[in-house]
């Protein structure tokens, strides 16, 4: 992957150094942030320079992480706690994976950062049961950062003590939103509740909580040893510093990319990713995960923040960028993405919970060819209303990929349903195969491969496929070497 | 009476677990893993047990085990084979070879074949989108997986050879 374009701040120690020893840490600046803080830093100082930073949360909302950590800081509570959310639920997103195989020193130091900045004790990294590597290097650096004396009581006799606990989570992806995570940490059903009360007021056990993701913690020592002005001095106006990508699909170099906020889509896709696999064209990228939307060709040369993805129809999530080519089927995307909000939905509110239902049923319609122009009105309408009336934001943000695809591929839609073809080939429903006669030399190849034995003809004589009886699962179509046989 | 026998360790080896962490409601899904990591999965019994010792009760335990997608009531086959369906194995083809796996095996996702050898998974995105479309059977994983590689997977992990 070329390197050129891009600059690491939140992966710089990936892959560089053996995260399982925490002297390699250290000779990279490690825990010289939080050495600094405690001897030099007031708690406010740490807020205002990371207000200065512009430093927003990199799990998708995009809030300012001075600001909340400076609620966290003014509201009262006997306890207070700081939650690193490391529950990466998102499909094809995998950069808070690697940093924590990769950097699990990092997040600690910036887990002790925060809790100096708001007065909390105790920490928690809620994490996947499904990274079981993370699970065991985080567990490494744990002890070893309590024998160096970096965590625990009177850190670096500075007098402020802190201590983490990891927790697991078992499997919801409702559970990265921060009020279900906080359910979930106390034991129960990972539900979200309204908000406010925000965290900061009412989280943990009814404690001031703050809870930020990984990639965000990622920076905020690297914040600190660099000063809040120079990383400002990265990005855009409103989104400073860099992203991490998770490169992924159809694209020739796939894997994590971190580039300065207002890289291009066509910086990222083609400069560092290599452009299109198998030299096709590019439909699409979809950013933001389940939760975001589709990108089409004409937007490649947006520069990306969290203000830009917002206003053409997705947004930043966490990071996943999925690259998709000529050959992918925009409605099929959607109904991908909606029968996964629609089995990880927790079922507290209605909207979530049926209305997604009822559009994915709608999309399922569709791609079988027995959709109308009539449901492509109401599919719009529900997906609006469920933005509009969800509890939280997996709710909220389900419709986006069904939205942006009709925003951007309504042509796709209407083929669907008016004309009854899938113009990508996709929908088994709607494809038909046929053999080219001109082209067929009658290898009968394809009538061996075929499993439901309609493809018929003599050998060295073209083929011919029995529509009634073809079954639709391309197989002659893979067997083919001749390119005699088309899909429409 | 031996498996009985059997099971009485395991609770043994499970209140051991509680101990160590703490009864306390907070720590409910941390013995859930525990309990299902020892019987395999989450029988009546062992949620009346647990809520039992945590002094919660059965229907909690129970509202936790059901929500949360790890946790299963169900046992599973001797060899589980997953097959990511994140949305870089999707776009990469991973219906295609949950299809094929599925008729293979003559069982639907989520079901395990009668002789209690196979039973097929979807998962939610392992993270190894790099080699999409990605396929975990007993823990391995395998990467860029074509319909035809299936075969030479299921005989892998028949012969025990890994």
């Amino acid at each position: 992957m070329s390197t050129k374009k891009q600059l690491r701040i939140a992966l710089k120690n990936c892959g560089v150094i053996d995260p399982e020893n925490i002297e390699e840490y250290i000779a990279r600046d490690g825990y010289m942030a939080i050495a600094n803080i405690l001897t030099e830093m007031t708690p406010e100082d740490v807020i205002e320079e990371l207000k200065k930073s512009g430093l927003r949360g990199r799990g998708g909302g995009g809030f300012p992480t001075g600001l909340k950590l400076e609620f966290a800081r003014k509201n009262k509570g006997k306890k207070k706690y700081i939650i690193c959310n490391a529950d990466e639920g998102d499909p094809g997103a995998f950069m808070d994976r690697s940093i924590l195989e990769g950097d699990p020193h990092s997040i600690l130091e910036a887990m002790v950062i925060c809790g100096y900045a708001v007065g909390a004790g105790n920490g928690y990294i809620y994490i996947r049961a499904e990274y079981p590597l993370a699970i065991e290097r985080l567990k490494i650096a744990i002890k070893q950062a309590y024998k160096y004396g970096l965590l625990g009581k009177n850190i670096l006799g500075s007098g402020f003590s802190f201590d983490i606990e990891l927790k697991y989570g078992a499997g919801a992806f409702v559970c990265g939103e921060e009020t279900a995570l906080i359910n979930s940490i106390e034991g129960n059903r990972g539900e979200p509740h309204f908000k406010p009360p925000y965290p900061a007021e009412k989280g943990l056990w009814d404690m001031p909580t703050t809870v930020n993701n990984v990639e965000t913690l990622a920076n905020v020592p690297a914040i600190f040893n660099m000063g809040a002005e120079k990383f400002a001095s990265i990005g855009t106006k409103t989104s400073k510093g860099t992203k991490v990508f998770a490169l992924a699909g159809n694209v020739n170099n796939v894997g994590l990319v971190e580039v300065p906020m207002g890289t291009t889509l066509r910086e990222i896709v083609f400069d560092i990713g290599g452009g299109i696999t198998g030299g096709k064209g590019f439909k699409a990228v979809q950013t933001g995960g389940p939760s975001g939307g589709c990108i089409p060709v004409q937007f490649l040369d947006v520069p990306i923040d969290y203000e830009s993805l917002r206003e053409i129809g997705s947004m930043m999530g966490s990071g996943g960028m999925i690259i998709m080519d000529e050959d992918t089927c925009m409605v099929d995307i959607a109904k991908y993405y909606l029968e996964f909000t629609t089995d990880e939905s927790c079922g507290k509110c209605t909207a979530c919970r049926i209305g997604n239902k009822r559009l994915f049923e709608m999309l399922e319609k569709i791609t079988e060819g027995k959709g109308t122009e009539e449901d492509l009105v109401k599919l719009k309408e529900l997906g609006e209303i469920i933005k509009d009336t969800s509890l939280c934001g997996l709710g909220q943000s389900a419709p986006n990929p069904v939205l942006s695809t009709m925003k951007y591929f309504y042509n796709e839609y209407e083929a669907h349903v008016r004309d009854k073809i899938c113009p990508a080939g996709i929908c088994s429903s709607l494809t038909k195969f046929e053999i080219n006669k001109d082209k067929c030399i009658g290898c009968t190849l394809c009538a061996k491969a075929c499993p439901a034995a309609c493809i018929s003809g003599k050998v060295r004589e073209p083929h011919e496929i029995d529509q009634d009886k073809c079954i639709k699962c391309g197989a002659c179509y893979k067997a083919c070497k001749f390119d005699a046989i088309t899909k429409s | 009476m031996c498996e009985n026998k059997f099971a009485e360790e395991k609770f043994r080896e499970l209140d051991g677990f509680i101990e160590k962490v703490g009864a306390s409601e907070g720590n409910l899904i941390e013995i859930l893993h525990k309990a299902q990591d020892l019987f395999g999965y989450l029988p009546k019994e062992v949620q009346l047990y647990v809520s039992r010792s945590l002094g919660i009760s059965a229907a909690k335990v129970n509202g936790v085990v059901t929500f949360y997608s790890y946790f299963t009531e169900i046992p599973k086959g001797k060899h589980v084979i997953s097959v990511c369906m994140g949305t870089a194995c999707f776009v990469r083809g991973a219906s295609d070879i949950l299809v094929a796996l599925e008729k293979k095996l003559g069982i639907k996702t989520g079901q395990t074949t009668k002789d209690g050898k196979f039973t097929i998974d979807s998962l939610r995105c392992v993270g190894a989108c790099g080699l999409a479309p990605v396929v975990i059977a007993d823990g391995k994983v395998h990467g860029r997986v074509e319909v035809d590689d299936l075969d030479n997977i299921l005989v892998e992990l028949e012969s025990g050879v890994r």
